[in-house]
């Protein structure tokens, strides 16, 4: 018996009322917006709830929107309930002067190199990871080469002029 | 009957280096020798991280043969090879490792660059991707291409043997060769 969207609406509503914001079904995949500092707390309430029970995190990173000033990074969690075969997605949005998001390490083992990659490409610092160092990129990495104001050409390179690169 | 034989009338034997001969005995010069040896047993070390490695199976595989040339034997120990051959996009997280495998090869040790990935970066004018192995490791054949025709890696292979034949016994000491690893801070 699968529950559908609604269902999972109504229960989230329910539990965490007007904080939930820009719901959305996108090929009819719910999607929905929490406060950054609620991301555990919804989580933990997918995972746990005897109906909706969201055990799986399929896909987790990030996203830049540069002229979204104030919520310039958007960590997107993609959940999957295996039994009823039911996926949804979460997006919590976050300062990218101060991009501190509570990890989703302690509630899925798949947050843990997820974390790390979404660290390594968008400087998103997931407060309470066991291990958020590059994944990725080299060690030596000074940026966070995913974030829009960084190009994505190799900057080392002489030969590849304007004239001809376009660069 | 036998049928007529139409195959191999081509093949062309390695030239006799110059030298002084005798009835049993051959002066000439050692470099010439030893590289008329070296030239023909050249092993390869196949580094493959991509599309060119597979033109490279092809290349090793009956159809080309690059047994021919004397590099029947691929080796995957770099201490036993001659020469490296890095196939595919190198990423600048492994250009760490692909020194690593170049310092572990014994001297003297040639290196081809195989197509537009591993001689310049390629398509792939990113930040990840090293803009060419040479930036690592010093480079002696450029094999252009993405991917190279099996054809074309074995001319590469025969520039190399090129190299290899006309090489000095010297060349190795040279201060010339000791600048060259220095760039790349080689000791």
């Amino acid at each position: 018996m699968s529950i559908s969207n609604e269902t999972i609406k109504a229960s989230l509503v329910e539990k965490f009322g007007e904080q939930l914001t820009d719901w959305q079904e996108p090929y009819g995949m719910l999607t929905f917006t929490a406060p950054k500092d609620m991301n555990l707390k919804v989580l933990q309430f997918l995972f746990d709830d005897e109906i909706l029970r969201f055990t799986f995190l399929t896909d987790l990173q990030a996203v830049h929107y540069p002229n979204n000033t104030g919520a310039e990074l958007a960590v997107v969690y993609h959940l999957h309930n295996l039994q009823d075969n039911i996926r949804i997605r979460l997006k919590v949005f976050t300062d990218i002067q101060q991009p501190d998001v509570f990890s989703a390490t302690a509630l899925y083992q798949s947050a843990n190199f997820m974390e790390r990659e979404t660290y390594d490409f968008y400087g998103v610092n997931f407060t309470g990871h066991p291990n958020l160092i590059r994944i990725l990129n080299v060690d030596e990495m000074d940026y966070f080469p995913m974030r829009k104001e960084f190009p994505l050409e190799d900057q080392t390179r002489v030969d590849k002029d304007d004239e001809m690169f376009g660069r | 009957m036998s049928r007529p034989v139409q195959y191999n009338t081509t093949v062309k034997f390695e030239g006799i280096p110059e030298g002084y001969m005798g009835e049993g005995f051959m002066a000439s010069n050692m470099e010439k020798i030893v590289g008329l040896a070296r030239k023909n047993s050249i092993w390869p070390l196949p580094f493959a991280t991509s599309c060119c490695g597979i033109e490279f199976m092809a290349t090793a595989a009956s159809h080309y043969d690059l047994a021919r040339f004397g590099a029947e034997r691929m080796s995957f120990s770099p201490r036993q090879c001659d020469v490296l051959l890095v196939m595919g996009t190198i990423s600048k997280k492994m250009g760490p490792v692909l020194r690593q495998v170049y310092l572990q090869m014994a001297e003297p040790r040639w290196v081809i660059a195989v197509g537009a990935c591993a001689s310049s970066g390629g398509i792939f004018d990113t930040y990840s991707v090293l803009q060419g192995i040479d930036q690592v490791i010093p480079v002696d054949v450029y094999v252009p291409g993405c991917p190279p025709r099996p054809e074309a890696m074995l001319d590469g292979f025969m520039k190399v043997q090129e190299l290899v034949h006309n090489e000095s016994l010297r060349r190795r000491h040279s201060d010339q060769y000791r600048d060259l690893l220095a760039e790349y801070g080689i000791e």
